[in-house]
């Protein structure tokens, strides 16, 4: 994982509540087998729409997304986190996310910040014309002006965030731990292992 | 000391448990991992990169549904046809060759157990009670039907629980949806759910899991219990549980990935003891009154959207809440509704009978009863019904559903995901409407300008037969 510590400038201010993965990336888009490339489809529905946020100049390479409510609900698809990675985009503010989306976006290093919507009401009227900056380290959200919110953070994401670490490596790091359950698991609920023998006994 | 009183998702979260972080996140073990096509070429080439192996593929298993096309696989001399779209093919071709370069079993496109991976689980009894499942797809939470806590993953958890069988993970909060009454006659699982994610709203389950309780999911079948847990997601939790009994035992006993003898019989006192305790609490609670579901239809383009079949579409400024009337306005014009209109009225050219929400047994046996000796009317360009399975398409074809489907005018396909979510041929042309028996309702959904109407397979059937929306209750004997 990438490290991350502040992200800094315009904040494209998007508003809609209810953004969906459907909307973030459509499903034509998902029969790659890469991560790369997804950007040209992100939000094309938006994108269709003239007057969208999206195509406005200033907010060009803008690496903020603002939204309203349960932004990235729908499909676990993490091609919704790497399209918006692909566009430039390292962080989305929004009241509240969904719960696959915000995991999806962690593991790829963008930052779901959560505010209340009057904040983020605040912060998309500043969006239009100045820029925002998202400090993770003392989680604060500041504008040019005397804003600053404070926000939530899971302290594991944080460290693993600010630290640019591993989780496959760190659990891996695990191993005898996790083979200490394998065994007691086999022990009290023995079933569990080899389904696929049961498979061939029942042939 | 008696132990604290636990909710059912507790005692499996519990019973999970490898460690347990200062922090309170937790590193629990996955017993059960479904793979298809579409979210898992990334995280099985990011293990090839690093030198990484699965850990137990074992406990995994593959399976194609997404990007396979629902017409005949096999040419006339038993050889199989290629997949047209090159992108689609080379992402099929990709699962075919990781799982057994990983050592993954791997069902393949023709075999008679391919199917949609939420219905091929517990069909095969490869899912099971009181197990961690997972997958990459947000609709694992149907295994919850069978009172597994099932969700889905991102592809980087995909890719952590190859290599490590296990996720980190913070516990949920839990949720419960208690049923009083009976559910009336035609009103099925699946107005239930739709019915449900109106009350709570598609965040309302959010942080969540929901556990679905009461008379009614007491006697519900488990294709119907599947139907329900599967579109939680719809109402913002990653799982919905419903507590395992012998309903489910029953439906489980003697399926290929499920244990036997004496194996099994230790297993169901298991099972049997994972039920909330009686003075369990929950984070969160909402009632239901059965008797106030009817036949339900959706009118917008978020699942929330929903509506009474006798009722209207409604106007923007009836909602309470100003960006909910916004939103409203952009519904209202994506799907070319007008305020005030009777649903009923609605027309539609197109159906589609098919899912991970509704393409088992049951539910195409529900959908025949309805279409027997009638056809479709005029005005419904494409109607479709397509087996969640090869094996629910052969009992469906046993029972002679596939012939009462054919009369009336449907085409029978292949077992897949079809129209569900336009990544194969099977698509709603742009400003065509679409009475679908899937679970989303979202711009785009089924194909881009697709309008989607998600119902239950009955009012679907009901709606081939009209061409428009229906209370499938006048075509009942009730």
């Amino acid at each position: 994982m990438k490290q991350v510590s502040t992200i800094s400038g315009r904040a494209i201010p998007l508003g809609l509540k209810n953004v969906d993965t459907d909307v973030i990336i459509p499903a034509h888009w998902l029969k790659t087998v890469s991560r790369e490339g997804l950007g040209k489809g992100a939000f094309e529905s938006i994108r269709q729409t003239p007057g969208n946020p999206f195509d406005v100049e200033d907010f060009a390479g803008a690496p903020i997304l603002i939204a309203g409510d349960n932004f990235g609900c729908g499909s676990s698809r993490e091609h919704a986190a790497w399209a918006m990675l692909d566009m430039g985009l390292t962080a989305v503010i929004a009241p509240s996310f969904s719960d696959i989306f915000s995991g999806n976006a962690f593991k790829n290093g963008i930052l779901a910040v959560e505010l209340p919507q009057e904040q983020v009401d605040r912060l998309l009227e500043v969006a239009k014309d100045h820029p925002i900056t998202i400090d993770l380290e003392n989680q604060f959200v500041t504008t040019p002006f005397q804003d600053r919110f404070a926000f939530e953070v899971d302290p594991f994401r944080k460290h693993c965030l600010l630290n640019g670490l591993d989780e496959i490596g760190l659990t891996l790091e695990r191993d005898a731990a996790i083979e200490t359950h394998e065994k007691e698991r086999a022990d009290s609920l023995p079933w569990l292992d080899a389904p696929t023998r049961n498979r061939r006994e029942h042939a | 000391m008696p132990s604290k009183p636990r909710t059912l998702y507790e005692k499996i979260w519990d019973a999970h448990v490898v460690e347990r972080q200062e922090d309170g996140t937790c590193l629990i073990y996955i017993d059960r991992h479904l793979v298809h096509e579409v979210t898992s070429p990334q995280a099985f080439e990011a293990l090839r990169l690093s030198g990484r192996k699965v850990r137990r593929p074992d406990l995994t298993l593959a399976v194609p549904d997404h990007n396979l096309p629902t017409t005949p696989r096999l040419a006339p001399d038993g050889s199989r046809l290629p997949v047209a779209d090159a992108q689609s093919a080379a992402q099929l071709a990709a699962l075919e060759a990781n799982a057994p370069s990983f050592g993954i079993e791997y069902i393949d496109a023709v075999a008679p157990e391919q199917g949609i991976v939420h219905v091929v689980g517990p069909e095969q009894g490869f899912s099971l009670p009181g197990t961690t499942i997972v997958c990459g797809d947000s609709h694992t939470a149907a295994h919850g039907g069978i009172g597994a806590l099932a969700f889905g993953i991102g592809t980087s958890e995909v890719e952590h629980v190859l290599a490590t069988q296990t996720l980190l993970l913070r516990p949920s909060k839990t949720m419960e949806v208690r049923v009083e009454g009976e559910l009336g006659p035609g009103v099925t699982p699946k107005d239930l759910i739709l019915h449900i994610i109106g009350v709570i709203g598609t965040a309302g389950g959010t942080g969540h899991v929901i556990e679905y309780r009461g008379p009614v999911f007491e006697r519900m079948s488990v294709e119907g219990r599947l139907t329900v847990c599967n579109m939680s997601i719809e109402g913002g939790a990653r799982a919905g549980l419903i507590a395992p009994d012998q309903t489910v035992f029953d439906y489980l006993e003697g399926r290929p990935y499920a244990p036997t003898d004496e194996a099994w019989d230790k297993a169901v006192d298991w099972w049997r003891s994972l039920a909330t305790d009686e003075c369990a609490t929950f984070d969160k609670s909402v009632v239901i009154d059965a008797s106030h579901v009817e036949p339900t239809v959706t009118w917008g383009t978020s699942p929330e959207d929903v509506v009474p079949i006798g009722g209207e579409v409604p106007a923007p400024e009836s909602f309470a809440d100003l960006s909910k009337q916004e939103a409203a306005r952009k519904s209202l014009d994506y799907m070319g509704l007008s305020p005030g209109m009777p649903l009923e009225q609605v027309e539609v050219e197109n159906i589609f009978i098919g899912s991970c929400t509704n393409s088992r047994i049951e539910d195409l046996r529900a959908a025949a009863a309805i279409l027997k000796g009638r056809t479709k009317a005029h005005n419904v360009r494409w109607a479709i019904a397509v087996p969640g399975s090869g094996l629910v398409k052969r009992q469906a074809e046993e029972e002679g559903l596939d012939r009462i489907f054919t009369d009336a005018g449907f085409e029978w396909r292949e077992p897949g995901c079809s129209a569900c979510l336009a990544m194969n041929p099977d698509k709603v042309p742009p400003g065509e409407r679409c009475a679908s028996t899937s679970n989303r309702n979202f711009v785009g959904r089924q194909g881009p300008g697709s309008r989607t109407h998600l119902l239950s397979p009955a009012m679907a059937a009901a709606a081939a037969v009209t061409g428009r929306l229906t209370d499938v209750r006048k075509l009942l004997d009730v």
